[in-house]
């Protein structure tokens, strides 16, 4: 069973306008040298029957003093990629600020499965640099902290994460890792050189953090989990309780879900991630490094899945099924998607008689201005503009031009590892006969494509979303709602719109898998159909005009 | 459990801090920036820090924090952030125009010796500055002090770039209230205005950081200080200072600047504090108080003695920002509570115990600086088991682990509202906190009442 989504035309009448317009009026506003790069990154979407997209520029500089709705590379690699393992104790080597801001605020859930499991998710633990240590190097303190921390904590593995100054002063992290290793055998000890200057976004921060996790942690376990068909999540962070929602879907149809990197997650998961048989990217923004080098060195293929949306799960889950190509796989895939797929429709089908029609702008992270858009469609909603806070150019336009990506100074700083097949642990999981069976039977592997072939024609796609921009778009559309984070959110809603939060999802959720669709649908319903944004003007505001009327005529 | 890892014995950290009870001196001076009417705060630095500050002023508020960014990439880091911040200047001033920037540095601009100082001037000789409008700076390094730090950096900044002195005095009285809530600050100019005394006051973000919905977005609120009043703040007849660490700074450079004499005084935080803050305007600006203010004390002085059985020896730890706490302890004091234990990541200095053990004596342990986290906190909250905690947020975690109520006091309060509308200063504020206080207090005697002893009436 799937839902249908037919194609509507994309803006209801009153609410069209030129595109071009728009535009213009965005980069009207800029100085000239900020014009010129910006109208790059504002593109009108076209996609030609070929599946070819217009080029947009990403993943570029921030403009210098332009309100951004960008974080930095600690940010990705501590706040994003490590942070939702709740069995690394991490320790962020600077001062205060870094370690204090991503303190819990990620949301990422976490079950352990005993009340004496570690879990250090609620701890932030900083070396607190000092003046003195700026000055005559942070490297002793940072030995101690990691001391301290062993003694107090005694975890199996510590994370450290650099900061700006510590990039800066020189301090070695990784000396001090190697260091601290030795005297401590039995803890594993690694560290990230996060500083947040490196990059343009948060997304070199996840480059780095995939680099190290690679090295220093997958592989170091032989202990694979019993089932069948084992896969790894690649990508999926928790936020609301995804994970776990996807964990009992899978668990359903009997699936092993070895690892999630990195929502709900355990070092042990990680260090033996590589026994998998397959890998599945949700974020492929975050971690599509991850699935390409354990492919290149243990032969383990990557399919692109989504989990956000009822269609998009239901689709994900037959090409999991395919990929192991067992026949009880399939069609216990197939009873899980028609006996959850009857309460989704229900739901879906009540939120979209309401919901038909109206008017969604998406400007997030990496893939879920892309994801999120499968949900707005069940409900019947369309989304008018969208784009991406840390994408590249294959987010948008699709794996297919990553060799056509000309290498910037700033990418260039982030370390690109040469991998190849492990001596003993290459093990390819299908044989190339099996593949190219898989692949006739419309197996796509280690592809995606990108948000822009899949959005309507003449919709807006802008990347690096700003403020300005953002004004004017909800100027000149009034959508229903909009999708950004926790700076966006208040800007957004004097305007009188509402704004759903994709990051923290306002602290609701799940959103991912069945039951998150039937949160979301509900959730969308509540906020574009509420009466609250209707008291946004006082009674006596809608009729200013004055007219007399005295006690004695009624 | 969700601290499960912290064991109820001391332990001896000298290098790691495990929950700190501080955060960084930028995000404070980007909060006392947003306090100036039409300005636009800036970061200088990597985007990060900026994007960190606004969630983290956003969440507290729950409402709008513009601030825009240097930008800093490995180019930058390297050759210095000049480029980075005149470029942000050009830029800031043709997109959103507002009438002044205020910019704080990071630890990366302060580690590579960016000089503001020269930069500004450089943008001014360049014309970037276009005429009328200002940029101004406040040095914010990360590695010294914390938020309170930065936020009475950024004050006495303002003195700095602006306030003048004509030698033609206004009458005015200037008040600095501190790092405290935007309807901290309302209350203020509110008490001041109901004794007739003009003032100015500033920062001021009441009107900025909890504005009202109107259907249309303004980058700049109707709230904050105008530009104009911390100018003219140097011909003002004294300077009340709120606070020691937030706003001693300021008032101390207003005095010899511009000449203008100083009252150092408590946040007015409880009956004492605000007594003596009242005192103190009517002296200084030679009014009498009115009627209507000695009714508000009335009030509070009866429910205090109304419910002093259930305040009577109850026992209370303490996490936040030093000002805020010597004030809150002598409020609690007064009340004769018992302190156990008083934490701020914030350095203190001796001053900031001594003013603590004033009220306390020595049996409350008292904490300030190095080593002075929210795990240290928790060790001495399991140790001494108090009936309340006061805190911020973060300590809600404690709270649950070890089942004692939680007043929210303090930044940040990312899981509550109130804080940005209804103030804890003056006589007003404390009757809040009387209220916040006692219903804590009874919830829980309710709560854990055997049936034969569930009262009706408290």
């Amino acid at each position: 069973m799937t839902i249908k989504t037919d194609k509507e035309p994309a803006m209801r009448a009153d609410r069209e306008a030129d595109l071009a317009e728009v535009r213009k009026e965005i980069l009207d506003k800029y100085p000239v040298k900020v014009a010129r790069r910006r109208a790059k990154q504002i593109v009108v979407n076209k996609v030609a029957p070929d599946g070819t997209v217009p080029e947009i520029l990403s993943n570029t500089r921030t403009i210098p003093g332009i309100l951004t709705m960008r974080g930095c590379a600690y940010a990705g690699c501590k706040g994003v990629v490590l942070g939702p393992t709740r069995d690394i104790l991490q320790i962020t080597h600077g001062p205060i600020g870094c370690g204090f801001y991503s303190w819990l605020t990620r949301r990422n859930q976490t079950r352990p499965e005993r009340s004496e499991d570690q879990n250090f998710m609620t701890y932030a633990m900083s070396t607190d640099m000092q003046e003195e240590e700026i000055i005559f190097g942070g490297e002793k303190k940072l030995k101690k902290a990691i001391e301290e921390a062993i003694e107090l904590f005694h975890p199996k593995a510590i994370g450290i994460f650099s900061t700006c100054p510590v990039g800066l002063i020189g301090d070695d992290i990784h000396a001090v890792a190697r260091e601290m290793e030795e005297k401590y055998p039995d803890v594993n000890i690694f560290g990230f050189s996060c500083e947040g200057y490196k990059g343009v976004s948060q997304s070199a921060g996840h480059h780095i953090a995939n680099n190290k996790v690679f090295t220093e942690v997958v592989g170091q376990l032989e202990t694979p989990k019993e089932g069948r068909f084992r896969l790894n999540i690649l990508g999926e962070y928790n936020i609301g309780g995804d994970a776990f929602e996807i964990e009992r879907i899978t668990d359903k149809c009997g699936l092993t879900l070895h690892s999630t990197f990195s929502g709900n997650s355990v070092y042990d998961e990680f260090a033996s991630a590589h026994t998998a048989d397959l890998n599945v990217l949700m974020c492929h923004r975050s971690i599509n490094y991850m699935a390409e080098m354990m492919e290149k060195r243990y032969g383990i293929p990557w399919l692109k899945i989504n989990f956000i949306g009822a269609n998009a799960t239901a689709k994900s889950l037959r090409k999991i099924a395919a990929y192991f190509d067992d026949q009880g796989l399939k069609d216990a895939v197939e009873k899980v998607i028609s006996e959850e797929m009857e309460e989704v429709e229900k739901v879906r089908l009540e939120v979209r008689q309401r919901c038909e029609g109206k008017l969604a702008m998406l400007f997030v992270g990496g893939s879920r201005a892309h994801h999120y858009q499968e949900l707005f469609a069940e409900i019947g909603m369309k989304t008018i503009s969208a784009g991406y806070e840390f994408g590249h150019r294959d987010d948008y336009e699709g794996r297919k031009v990553i060799p056509s990506i000309v290498m910037d100074a700033d990418t260039r700083n982030i370390e690109e590892l040469t991998v190849g097949p492990d001596a003993e642990r290459y093990r390819p999981r299908k044989g190339p006969e099996e593949l190219e069976d898989l692949r006739d039977k419309g197996a796509v592997f280690s592809e995606y494509e990108g948000m822009m072939a899949e959005m309507d024609e003449n919709t807006l796609v802008i990347d690096d979303l700003n403020h300005h921009e953002m004004e004017v778009l909800i100027e000149r559309y009034k959508p229903d709602v909009f999708c950004a984070g926790i700076k966006e959110k208040y800007v957004i809603q004097k305007a009188g719109i509402p704004l759903k939060q994709l990051h923290s999802y306002d602290y609701s959720g799940p959103y991912a898998g069945f039951r998150g669709a039937v949160n979301f649908y509900r959730e969308i319903d509540r906020m574009v159909n509420s009466h609250i944004f209707r008291f946004v003007k006082a009674p006596w505001q809608e009729n200013p005009e004055l007219s007399g009327s005295y006690g004695w005529n009624e | 459990m969700l601290l499960r890892h912290t064991p109820e014995t001391n332990t001896e950290k000298t290098a790691l801090t495990v929950n700190p009870a501080k955060t960084c001196q930028p995000v404070g001076a980007m909060y006392a920036a947003l306090g100036i009417h039409n300005c636009l705060p800036h970061s200088h630095g990597s985007q990060g820090c900026c994007a960190y500050h606004r969630s983290a002023l956003t969440r507290h508020y729950k409402d709008p924090i513009m601030a825009t960014t240097s930008s800093f990439t490995e180019g930058a880091s390297v050759f210095g952030g000049q480029a980075n911040l005149m470029e942000s200047i050009h830029n800031i001033f043709t997109i959103y125009s507002p009438d002044i920037i205020a910019v704080h540095t990071t630890c990366l601009s302060e580690v590579i010796g960016d000089d503001l100082k020269q930069i500004i001037n450089k943008a001014a000789a360049e014309g970037k500055i276009p005429a009328g409008k200002r940029v101004i700076h406040t040095n914010t390094p990360s590695f010294k002090g914390s938020h309170v730090t930065g936020f009475a950096n950024m004050t006495q900044s303002m003195v700095q770039y602006l306030s003048e002195s004509t030698g033609k005095k206004t009458g005015r009285i200037n008040v600095i209230p501190g790092f405290v809530e935007p309807s901290d600050m309302e209350e203020i100019k509110r008490i001041a205005a109901e004794m007739g005394v003009k003032t100015v006051v500033f920062p001021d973000t009441s009107g900025v950081v909890n504005s009202p919905l109107e259907g249309k977005f303004r980058m700049y609120p109707k709230g904050g200080t105008v530009v104009e009043d911390i100018i003219s703040a140097g011909d003002s007849t004294a300077t009340l200072a709120l606070g020691r660490l937030a706003s001693l700074p300021a008032a101390k450079l207003l005095d010899t600047k511009c000449k203008v004499p100083l009252f150092p005084l408590d946040l007015p935080i409880g009956l004492r504090a605000t007594d003596a803050f009242v005192d103190q305007l009517r002296k200084t600006a030679g009014v009498s108080v009115p009627e209507s203010i000695m009714v508000e004390r009335g009030q509070v002085v009866d429910v205090l003695t109304d419910m002093h059985q259930y305040f009577y020896r109850k026992t209370a730890a303490l996490v936040g920002d030093p000002d805020h706490l010597v004030s809150l302890v002598q409020f609690l004091t007064d009340l004769d509570m018992k302190i156990t234990s008083v934490v701020t990541g914030t350095p203190g200095g001796p001053k900031f115990e001594k003013a603590v053990r004033a009220c306390t004596g020595d049996e409350t342990f008292v904490k300030s600086g190095a080593g002075a986290d929210m795990f240290l906190f928790h060790q001495l909250v399991k140790q001494r088991k108090p009936d309340l905690i006061f805190g911020n947020t973060y300590a809600k975690y404690i709270a649950r682990d070890e089942d004692i109520p939680l007043i929210r006091i303090g930044f940040p309060i990312y899981d509550r509202v109130g804080h940005q509308y209804f103030p804890i200063v003056g006589y007003r504020g404390a009757l809040r906190l009387l209220e916040k206080i006692l219903t804590a207090l009874l919830d829980r005697q309710d709560r854990d009442a055997p049936e034969e002893s569930f009262e009706l009436v408290m």
